[in-house]
C-alpha cells in the first residue's frame, strides 16, 4: 500500500493562493468607484455578451474577474439568495452586507476543502440614498472581505491601477469626471480605451426602485468623449 | 441564509418557481378535501383593460367584499408586472395579490439570470402556469381571475390575455373586463369602443366602464368623493408601465359625473 506524502499545512494553503493568484492575475482590470450620482462600475471588456457587471437587486450590484463560468455561478447563486429573500420577507430587507457574507462562507469553505480554489475576485456593491451610504464589499479567492468606502480595483495587475486611481481619485466626483479617472486608471499611461473595449454600469442614487443601469452606445461614447 | 448553489444537474435556471421548490422555502399551497366551502374571504371585483393605438390601459375599482360586507375599500387590483406589463386581479384577494408578487418576482428573476426580460407571450404563458396551479383552490372557490396586458417591444403593439380558472390563455384583439362587475364594464366599453383610440379617449372609456359597473353590481366600488379613493388607471405604452395621478382620475370621474347629470340618467 502507498502512503501518501506528507505535505505541510501552510504549503498546501500557499500552493492554493499562487495557484488562484495566477488564474485571476491573467484577466483584465475593474473597478468601481463612488460618485456623487451613485456607484459607479466600471471594466475592460471588449465582449457584448459575456458580462462582468451585472444587477443582483434593486440597490445592489455584483461585478467578478477571473474565470467566467465560475463568477457567473457565484453571480447568479446571489441573484437566487436577494429574490428569494426578497420574497420571503420583504424588499427592504435585503442588503449588500448579508450577501457579502454569503459569498465569503461559501468562497472560505471551497478554498479549504475543494481541490481547486475559485480563480475569481467579486466586488458587491450598493447604492445608499446618502453619498455616505455607499458601500462596497471586495472578496477574494479565499473568502476574505475588505469592506471599502471611497473606491476599489479587482483583477491583473491591480496594484498599478490602484496607485493610478489613488493619485486622481476624489470625494463627489461627478459622473463623467469619475468615469474619465477610471478609465484612465484601467488604461495607463501607454494606453487608451474606447467605448468598445469598455464595460460600464451605474447605480443611481436616486431614480426607479431599480437602480441597475447599463451605459452603452452613444451614451457611452458622449460620457467618455465629455 | 447560505448561497444557494446547485449541482448541473439541480439547477434550476431562470425559474423562479422551481428555486423555491428546489430549496422547499415554499408552503405548500394547500390542497385541502374540497368538501367544505371556506369562510368568507376578501374577493376583488372588477377590473378593465382596453387598446389605444400605442399601447394599453389597466383599470380597476378599488373595492374588496367578504359576502355581502366590504372587506375594504381601498385595495390596489392593478399592478406593474415588469417594466412594460401590468398585471389585475379579481378574484380571492389573498391569494390574488400572492400571486401578483410571485408573477413579479418570477420576471425580474429571469430578467437577471438570463440577462434578456421574457417576451410579452413567455410573460402570458408562464402566469398561465400559476393560475392553472391554483385549480385546487378554485374547485374551493377560492378562484383568481388574472388579467394580463402589456406592450410588446417586437410587435410594437400593446396586447390583453385573459384567462379562465384552468390557465387557460386567450388572446383579445380590443378589450376585456372581469370580476363581478366585469359584464356592465365590458358592455360599456363595447358601445364605445373604436379602433386606434387616443391614449384619453382610452382612459376615459375605462372610466366610464367602471363606473357603469359599479351601478350595476354591488362589489363593485364607485368613485368615492368623500375618502378621495378613486380607481385605479395605468397606462403601457413604449415608454413602460405608468400610473395614473389619482388627481387626474378624480378629475376624470368629475367630469363624468357632471356631464351624467346634465344628461340624466335613466332610474
Amino acid at each position: 500500500m502507498s502512503m501518501p506524502y506528507y505535505v505541510a499545512p501552510e504549503q498546501v494553503m500557499k500552493d492554493r493562493a499562487d495557484y488562484a493568484q495566477k488564474g485571476i492575475a491573467r484577466g483584465r482590470a475593474l473597478v468601481g468607484l463612488v460618485t456623487a450620482e451613485g456607484i459607479l462600475l466600471c471594466a475592460e471588456n471588449s465582449s457584448r455578451t459575456l458580462r462582468k457587471i451585472s444587477e443582483i437587486y434593486d440597490r445592489i450590484a455584483f461585478a467578478g474577474v477571473g474565470k467566467y463560468n465560475e463568477f457567473d455561478q457565484l453571480r447568479t447563486a446571489g441573484v437566487r439568495m436577494a429574490d428569494v429573500k426578497g420574497y420571503q420577507y420583504s424588499r427592504e430587507d435585503v442588503d449588500a452586507r448579508a450577501l457579502a457574507n454569503a459569498y465569503a462562507q461559501h468562497l472560505g469553505q471551497i478554498f479549504t476543502h475543494e481541490m481547486k480554489p475559485l480563480e475569481v475576485e467579486i466586488l458587491v456593491a450598493e447604492v445608499g440614498l446618502e453619498p455616505g451610504g455607499d458601500q462596497l464589499f471586495h472578496l477574494l479567492y479565499d473568502g476574505t472581505v475588505v469592506d471599502e468606502d471611497r473606491y476599489s480595483v479587482l483583477g491583473g495587475d491591480a496594484d498599478a491601477v490602484t496607485e493610478r486611481l489613488e493619485a486622481t481619485y476624489e470625494e463627489g466626483l461627478d459622473r463623467p469626471s469619475a468615469l474619465g479617472r477610471a478609465v484612465a486608471a484601467l488604461a495607463g499611461p501607454d494606453r487608451t480605451l474606447g467605448p468598445a473595449e469598455l464595460e460600464v454600469a451605474v447605480l443611481d442614487r436616486h431614480g426607479d426602485r431599480r437602480a441597475f443601469r447599463r451605459l452603452q452606445g452613444e451614451e457611452l461614447a458622449g460620457l467618455l468623449a465629455g | 441564509m447560505t448561497l444557494p448553489v446547485f449541482d448541473p444537474g439541480r439547477d434550476p435556471g431562470p425559474d423562479f418557481s422551481e428555486l423555491l421548490r428546489r430549496t422547499g422555502w415554499r408552503p405548500d399551497p394547500g390542497g385541502g378535501s374540497g368538501a367544505t366551502p371556506p369562510p368568507p374571504t376578501a374577493h376583488g371585483t372588477t377590473i378593465v383593460a382596453l387598446r389605444y393605438a400605442e399601447g394599453v390601459v389597466m383599470a380597476g375599482d378599488r373595492r374588496a367584499t367578504e359576502g355581502p360586507a366590504i372587506a375594504h375599500r381601498s385595495i390596489e387590483k392593478v399592478f406593474p408586472a415588469d417594466r412594460h406589463s401590468g398585471v389585475a386581479i379579481a378574484g380571492a384577494a389573498g391569494m390574488a395579490v400572492e400571486m401578483v408578487r410571485l408573477f413579479q418576482t418570477n420576471l425580474e428573476h429571469y430578467e437577471k439570470v438570463e440577462g434578456v426580460p421574457l417576451s410579452l407571450e413567455g410573460k402570458a404563458n408562464s402566469l398561465g402556469q400559476m393560475v392553472r396551479a391554483n385549480l385546487s383552490m378554485a374547485m374551493q372557490g377560492l378562484a383568481v381571475v388574472p388579467l394580463f396586458a402589456g406592450y410588446d417591444l417586437r410587435r410594437r403593439q400593446g396586447r390583453i390575455f385573459k384567462y379562465d380558472l384552468t390557465g387557460g390563455r386567450y388572446e383579445e384583439d380590443d378589450f376585456h373586463a372581469t370580476g363581478s362587475g366585469g359584464r356592465d364594464a365590458r358592455t360599456t366599453i363595447k358601445l364605445g369602443y373604436r379602433h386606434g383610440l387616443a391614449e384619453e379617449a382610452a382612459i376615459e372609456l375605462a372610466i366610464e366602464g367602471l363606473y357603469q359597473a359599479a351601478d350595476e353590481d354591488s362589489a363593485t366600488g364607485g368613485p368615492d368623493v368623500v375618502r378621495g379613493i378613486y380607481p385605479t388607471v395605468a397606462t403601457i405604452g413604449a415608454a413602460g408601465f405608468a400610473r395614473v395621478p389619482e388627481a387626474s382620475v378624480a378629475e376624470r370621474f368629475g367630469a363624468l359625473v357632471e356631464r351624467m347629470t346634465e344628461e340624466g340618467q335613466p332610474r
